[in-house]
């Protein structure tokens, strides 16, 4: 089709060096030319979510993103969430409170969840579940998603 | 003491499945990566009926890194795909072949596919291939007449009847009948992982395999290698985690049949990941169905008779479930009421959209609908409240056996035990349902539209009709427990090893779960019909007691003491006086090494019906036609919960796919046959701001006798009656009984609705 084009993608503080077309999206560069699988692909038109990761402090859609507009900027991941085996306090709040259950969505949640506090450690409840809702989750019934978040954000305060 | 840590059954542990998956070290079917390998991509028809006269791929095969275009002459060879259940006869000729031979039939039926280095180039050149379509008309509404299939067989494939009792002389001898024409609608289950399968000629090994596996891996992998020319033991099927099932993942689909072929024919692995667009037009849809249902009733308006004609909307094809929904829908419509005589006549038939199977409570989301729907207008042209009409209704306990004088899914439907009048008090006095009638009336003073409603039903579960399990003591003090069932996500790894873990004695966090694998046991049945705890969770029991057994008895004869004197805790062999010496199970396993093996099964010829109620309350904006639910109360019988928390996050997930099918969720074609829910801004699943906060009552009143530990399955007891709570609700609200009759029940047709009060 076009030319590859080499970039480095910064992913979780490491550089994967690539060669990818212009139209290859970041979520497809991150799973196939980087091999990190963790984030995932539910629809590739940007309604679901479940490709979500933070770039330079942002949530954002993997897959509405080419792999090319994410050079020099700094991509974390699901990968990058647990420092060694302690798990990142959304992690643990996910396990805690039975957030999950086919786990397909949850990367995604995690990332948005992570980026928005991270941004706004003291959310109002009602923006936080407009937040949320801005992610497909099909197990759950997002109660305990909700309930997730809501306990990690207390954690996070701390 | 150590007596707590021997309980694990009925605790709500956290889940063993979880830590990969919050890490990312989940191994999905996109995971799934071999060396060299092709990527396949489907091209489908873009004509809802048509015949097919060519297909040019020039352009395609002349691509850089194309490989291969198949069509229909390349698997002409490769049968229909097979039923897997309710398997009539008279539905094989409306079987889907692999790939469209000579008519398309649905937008989205796959015509031919490339093969090519990798799937963007692979997209590319499926977008080149020219079909050569001639349209026909296209048969778009199931209670319309039927139209050709082909040359000899129409689109009505099958009637299929369902009835005991005397239902004519019923209807002569009441004082009123009533009489409703209800819907509903065409939704899915719509996982968020879409299919995907690979297909790997293993070289080294001599055998074919399939990566992506789900649900039902030894039924796929003994029918593929029946539809391929391979065996059980040169064909072998591989799940990894499986991002939502639903009913819908993991049944043969022309998809993984090609990709197998493929793998097999050009010793390539050969990958093939659906996009959403395609999941949309291609997997399983489900529900759409018409009845035309009528009741006998005396004055007291107590059933005699229930007579029922539906029409159910199939697609364009019969695939693996055949006449499963429609059967079940016919078989379970008389839910938990004393119904003295019933007929229930279910026309199968074909349109031109997209195939349909089982989805979460199948045929029962439909019928529950269509029975509260009808209950309800009993309650009103008889002039008491929903309440009281399902009081009156109710089969007692005492009934208790009770064979309903029907069969599906090969056995007889016999409620093996339930108290559904304690049920109702429990859910109402849960919803606080006089202090919520005050409330409502009160705001509905105020010029509201608010309103409550109460649906009831009975689920089945625990289809048979075995299932094994082999338990073995590793080396390494693991244990590990191999399964024939499968994972959809729902928590079988921790489930099963609660079950093994109490009645071994050891901890449930050292045992291992292994499903899915078809080279690693024998047989299985894999997940559906909510049939793991029930079928998989007794075999794990049997098998767990034997190997106790089996470690007492070689634990005696090298403590010196007699079996019955011993006891394992916590994985460790001590008397059971606390007196004298022990000794760890792993010890155990390294003193007789390979002997700490059990197997069993566990066998049944009836399934075991749950029974729940709902109770909704919603607020109606007339000039949007929005609907907020305010309130949702779901009490379940589930006989047993083995770990609560995940029977509740059954319940509360299983809510929100009703709440989609109640009011958002809907595959909508236009008069040609053009799918116009294609994407998730057309297709709308409920978000975390449409479901809201419910309330999940969990009773254990009612056991099931058919297995020691009195298990029932919690899968679908949050969908099943949800359209029919919404909709009284809905009712309520508006003040017009009957109002809803058609579900979804979304914005522009409640507010034509309220328009025409």
């Amino acid at each position: 089709m076009s030319e590859k084009t080499a970039l480095t993608l910064t992913i979780n503080g490491k550089d994967h060096a690539i060669s990818v077309e212009p139209r290859r999206t970041l979520a497809d560069a991150i799973r196939e030319d980087c091999g990190q699988t963790g984030t995932h692909i539910g629809c590739e038109h940007g309604v679901c979510g479940a490709c979500t990761v933070i770039v330079d402090d942002a949530p954002v859609r993997s897959c509405l993103m080419f792999a090319v507009q994410a050079e020099g900027k700094k991509i974390r991941t699901v990968e990058g969430l647990a420092d060694g085996d302690t798990l990142h306090p959304m992690q643990q709040a996910f396990m805690d409170n039975h957030g999950l259950q086919c786990g397909f969505c949850t990367p995604g949640f995690l990332m948005l969840a992570v980026g928005v506090l991270e941004r706004e450690p003291d959310i109002s409840d009602e923006d936080l579940i407009d937040v949320l809702s801005s992610n497909l989750c099909r197990c759950t019934g997002y109660q305990n998603i909700i309930k997730s978040v809501r306990a990690a954000a207390q954690e996070m305060r701390k | 003491m150590a007596e707590p840590k021997k309980k694990f059954i009925g605790r709500s542990v956290p889940r063993l499945e979880d830590r990969p998956l919050l890490t990312g070290q989940g191994r999905f079917a996109a995971d799934v990566n071999f060396p060299g390998q092709w990527a396949m991509r489907v091209v489908r028809s873009p004509i809802a009926h048509g015949r097919l006269k060519s297909i040019d791929a020039t352009a395609a095969l002349a691509m850089a890194g194309v490989h291969a275009v198949w069509t229909f002459a390349d698997v002409a060879h490769i049968p229909p795909i097979p039923f897997r259940l309710t398997g009539l006869v008279e539905l094989e000729p409306y079987q889907q072949r692999v790939l469209a031979s000579d008519y398309v039939r649905y937008v989205g039926e796959p015509v031919a596919v490339v093969f090519a280095d990798d799937a963007y180039l692979a997209e590319d050149a499926a977008e080149t291939i020219e079909l050569d379509i001639e349209p026909l008309a296209p048969v778009m509404k199931a209670t319309d007449e039927p139209g050709p299939f082909d040359e000899t067989q129409n689109t009505e494939p099958s009637v299929i009847v369902k009835s005991y009792g005397d239902v004519e002389a019923a209807f002569k001898a009441a004082d009123s009948t009533i009489t409703l024409e209800l819907s509903v609608g065409r939704h899915s289950g719509v996982p968020l992982e879409t299919r995907g399968a690979i297909g790997y000629y293993n070289e080294a090994l001599g055998r074919l395999e399939m990566h992506g596996a789900a649900k039902v891996p030894h039924w796929n992998r003994d029918t593929m290698g029946r539809m391929l020319g391979r065996t059980r033991d040169d064909f072998q099927l591989f799940e990894g985690h499986v991002g939502g099932g639903f009913g819908i993942r993991g049944e043969i689909y022309p998809e993984d049949v090609i990709v197998c072929a493929a793998a097999l024919h050009f010793r390539k692995p050969i990958k093939w990941i659906e996009d959403r667009r395609e999941h949309l037009i291609s997997a399983n849809h489900s529900r759409q169905q018409t009845h035309r249902i009528r009741a006998a009733i005396d004055r007291q308006g107590r059933i005699l008779a229930i007579d029922d004609e539906f029409f159910h909307d199939n697609g364009a094809y019969m695939r693996t479930h055949a006449a499963t929904v429609p059967d079940l829908a016919a078989a379970m419509l008389p839910g938990p009421y004393r119904v003295p005589a019933y007929r229930a006549t279910g026309h199968i038939r074909l349109t031109n959209k997209t195939p349909c199977g089982t989805y979460r409570a199948p045929g029962r989301y439909e019928s529950t609908f269509v029975r509260e729907r009808l209950i309800d207008a009993i309650a009103a042209s008889v002039g008491v409240d929903k309440v009281e009409i399902r009081k009156r209704n109710l089969l007692p306990k005492s009934a208790m056996p009770y064979a309903l004088n029907l069969e599906t899914l090969g056995t007889h439907i016999v409620y093996d035990s339930g108290d559904y009048a304690l049920l109702l008090d429990k859910a109402l006095e849960r919803a606080g349902w006089p202090k919520l009638q005050k409330e409502i009336a009160k705001r509905r003073a105020n010029g509201e539209l608010i309103g409550a409603g109460v649906a009831m039903f009975v689920e089945k579960s625990g289809l048979g009709p075995f299932d094994d399990v082999r338990l073995e003591v590793k080396p390494d003090g693991g244990i590990e427990l191999v399964t024939g069932a499968a994972s959809v996500g729902q928590g079988i790894e921790t489930a099963m090893a609660q079950i093994c873990a109490e009645t071994l004695g050891v901890d449930y966090a050292a045992i291992n779960v292994v499903h899915g694998q078809t080279d690693r046991i024998g047989r299985g049945l894999g997940a559906f019909a909510s049939r793991v705890t029930v079928m998989t969770g007794e075999a794990t029991r049997r098998a767990a007691d034997k190997l106790r057994t089996k470690a007492l008895m070689h634990a005696a004869g090298l403590m010196q003491t007699d079996a019955a004197q011993l006891d394992i805790v916590d994985g460790e062999i001590v008397r059971a006086d606390g007196a004298g010496p022990s000794m760890k199970l792993v010890e155990l396993a390294m003193a007789r090494p390979g002997e700490l093996i059990a197997e069993d099964s566990f066998e049944s010829k009836h399934m075991v019906y749950p029974y729940g109620v709902h109770v909704a309350a919603v607020r109606v904006d007339a000039e949007t036609g929005g609907v907020t639910i305010e309130k949702y109360v779901m009490a379940y019988d589930v006989g047993r919960a083995v770990n609560p928390t995940l029977v509740e996050g059954q319940i509360a997930g299983g809510l929100a796919q009703g709440i989609g099918g109640a009011l958002y969720e809907e595959f909508l074609y236009d008069e040609a046959g053009e799918p116009l829910s294609v994407t998730f801004a057309d297709y709308l699943m409920p978000t975390a701001r449409e479901v809201p906060a419910s309330s999940i009552l969990i009773t254990e009143d009612a056991p099931s006798p058919l297995n020691p530990l009195g298990l029932k399955g919690a899968g679908e007891g949050g969908t099943n009656p949800v359209g029919a709570a919404i909709a009284s609700a809905i009712d309520d609200a508006l003040q017009r009984p009957g109002a809803i009759a058609t579900l979804p029940v979304t914005p522009q047709r409640l507010r034509a609705i309220c328009k025409m009060s």
